[in-house]
């Protein structure tokens, strides 16, 4: 399937569409129920400018707000068996699934792209709530499975916006199985020793946070997301209390240690650019190389994957091509 | 007194109907009850027999949450010597939702992890029935860090309805506990064989169950969210647990041929329940021949049967 023209075409009518009814040109915010004017809220990444609450943002607004001049190209994610359970509450998964690609013109809830981000080639993979809640299903887990290995592929870092309400329930036990396999994703990322940054938005709860979505090596959330294992309604259910004011939003969690940062909508690009250039600014011999009193053949160059040219050049294509060169030159010097 | 689940009355009718003859006929040795005995006993035993194999997902739901189910506590008492329990996450407390320690089992130590649901009141309370807080997957990560080093292979029993949701738990990083615990069953050098004893609840028990081999019993159930919660989101009516439970294919026999476990260990007939000792034997039984298997695999055979059992799953052969 070829992602590009089947995901741009229904956009671009959406927003035309959009523009000529002029009951969309205000927008209430959600929060303080004030009056911003569309194309304000847009030059604002849907942060409102009277409160500053930040609205929940599909994958293309993270792109265009990332990605170097706002450019970038999504890639084919793997296709899952659809609706293996042929499951079926009030209505059928097969037609929640259905709605949710016509409304977000996507196949499912993860879409992936590469660009890059201050020069650095960057792999980004975003959950839209708007898809089934950003529910991880099959469809997802092997979404961020193969951003990863694109990622390796690439040797880029990895940047996940995280957003969901947890496992797909209508994949019963297949959704639930994306937790180690998600997780495998995220170990193979630390193995290649690539930066793994998790940007936690409003709201990722279940069976997202307890994988991939707390394992990142840096992690970071907006401001005022909700961010917990359980749900806000069982907890104080379980406990038959309510909960203290902020309980399980952005600032709560980075209070209790759960978090790096909690950054701004605004200030996002340059923490993301800052975190991941120091974190890929690697000098010759610093990682992998034991201290040589402590083993003898630390002299040796090391085995597999060279990661000595990182720092020099950090286009993608120049990167794949000077890996390419040096793989070629290791396997030359073999004997 | 045996407790009977809702759907095992003829059942209850039947033995209440021999206890009482037993009854009537020690008080008078000069009666004669064997022959209606035996008619009643067949009646009895057939009935048992019949309910227990075509169980649905919510009766099997039951069963695997029933109260004298055996629990990880009389497994490890048959099957494990010297069993040393170690207590505590080394950072903020000890969970006993989650029990761990070291043992020898078929002549060889191993790490040995698993749920507690408690077995009275008293014990209940003291294990939170089983639903563990941070401290306890940490205190998991722990131990299977420990086996890990000292190359000692490791066995988990999954016996939980989930997490516990509570505000503590969330303060102190419920979701970062489970997925560390998942994380480090992944990352083992060493084997990992975890059975599904009872409840496999939710990311609560993934945490445990990240492993090499991944067996349930006959009558357990696993699955992404308890019938009860499913049914409360998705039919906006908890009652509607039996529905759930049956879209949601929680069985350990849904579960084989979706290829999501590896084997299924046959329960006595009514359950284990009824037979504990024999339950855990054969559940001992599997156990050692799974960890047979993986005789002499390096660390590395191991970490990659692992992820590779992992990614298989849902990619092939579902129809
Ligand atoms: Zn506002």
């Amino acid at each position: 399937m070829n992602w590009l023209t089947n995901f741009a075409r229904p956009k671009v009518k959406a927003f035309f569409s959009k523009r000529n009814t002029p009951d969309n040109l205000w927008v209430n915010c959600t929060n303080c129920g004030s009056m911003v004017f569309h194309r304000d809220l847009i030059a604002q990444q849907f942060v409102c400018p009277s409160c500053q609450f930040h609205m929940r943002i599909g994958p293309t607004e993270r792109f265009k707000a990332i990605f170097d001049g706002g450019l970038y190209e999504t890639f084919d994610l793997p296709d899952v068996l659809p609706d293996p359970l042929k499951f079926k509450d009030e209505k059928k998964y097969a037609d929640r699934i259905k709605e949710s690609r016509s409304k977000t013109s996507q196949t499912d809830a993860v879409v992936s792209a590469t660009g890059t981000l201050d020069g650095l080639g960057i792999v980004m993979a975003v959950q839209n709530f708007k898809f089934m809640g950003g529910s991880l299903g099959m469809a997802a887990g092997e979404a961020l499975i193969r951003s990863a290995e694109v990622a390796i592929q690439k040797r880029a870092p990895f940047i996940l916006f995280t957003a969901a309400g947890g496992a797909r329930m209508q994949e019963g036990i297949l959704s639930l199985m994306q937790m180690p396999r998600t997780t495998i994703a995220v170990q193979i990322l630390h193995e290649a020793k690539l930066p793994y940054i998790v940007v936690l938005t409003d709201p990722t709860t279940g069976g997202v946070t307890a994988s991939y979505a707390m394992l990142g090596d840096v992690q970071i959330a907006e401001p005022g997301a909700l961010i917990g294992f359980a749900g806000p309604r069982v907890i104080e259910q379980t406990i038959r209390e309510k909960l203290p004011e902020g309980f399980q939003r952005s600032e709560y969690l980075l209070e209790h240690g759960m978090l790096d940062m909690v950054v701004h909508r605004h200030d996002l690009r340059k923490t993301l650019s800052h975190i991941t250039h120091l974190l890929m600014d690697r000098s010759p011999g610093k990682s992998d190389t034991p201290p040589r009193a402590l083993d003898p053949g630390a002299h040796k160059i090391p085995s597999g994957v060279d990661r000595n040219n990182l720092q020099a050049d950090h286009s993608i294509d120049s990167e794949i091509s000077k890996e390419e060169e040096q793989r070629a030159r290791l396997a030359g010097q073999t004997p | 007194m045996h407790v009977f689940l809702d759907f095992e009355t003829q059942i209850a009718d039947l033995e209440g109907k021999i206890e009482e003859l037993r009854q009537v006929a020690a008080q008078d040795p000069a009666m004669n009850i064997g022959e209606e005995l035996g008619k009643l006993e067949t009646k009895a035993a057939a009935q048992l027999r019949d309910t227990y194999a075509k169980l649905t997902p919510w009766q099997k739901t039951q069963v695997a949450r029933h109260p004298v189910r055996p629990h990880f506590t009389d497994y490890v008492g048959q099957l494990v010597e010297d069993f040393t329990p170690l207590a505590g996450d080394r950072s903020f407390g000890e969970d006993k939702a989650i029990i761990a320690g070291l043992g020898r089992f078929e002549g060889r130590s191993i790490a040995v992890i698993g749920h507690e649901k408690g077995a009275d009141t008293q014990s209940r309370l003291e294990h939170n029935f089983g639903m563990a807080r941070p401290e306890g997957y940490r205190k998991a990560a722990r131990i299977m860090a420990l086996a890990d080093r000292f190359c000692l292979p490791v066995v988990a029993l999954v016996d939980t309805t989930g997490a516990y949701p509570g505000r503590g738990a969330e303060e102190r990083g419920q979701a970062e506990a489970i997925a560390r615990s998942t994380e480090m069953c992944l990352s083992l050098g060493v084997p990992l064989v975890s059975v599904i004893i009872g409840e496999g609840g939710s990311g609560g028990a993934v945490a445990l169950a990240a492993a090499n081999r991944v067996l349930m019993l006959e009558h357990s159930v696993y699955s992404v969210i308890s019938p009860e919660g499913c049914a409360s989101i998705l039919w906006r009516d908890s009652e509607r647990a039996k529905d759930a439970a049956a879209a949601m294919k929680i069985t350990a026999q849904d579960l084989l041929g979706l290829k999501v476990i590896d084997q299924i260990i046959p329960e006595p007939v009514g359950g284990a329940h009824r037979d504990p000792a024999r339950a855990i034997a054969d559940t001992g039984a599997a156990i050692h021949q799974a960890l047979q298997e993986m005789e002499g695999w390096t660390g590395q055979a191991l970490r990659q049967d692992r992820r590779v059992k992992f990614l298989e799953i849902g990619r092939a052969g579902l129809v």
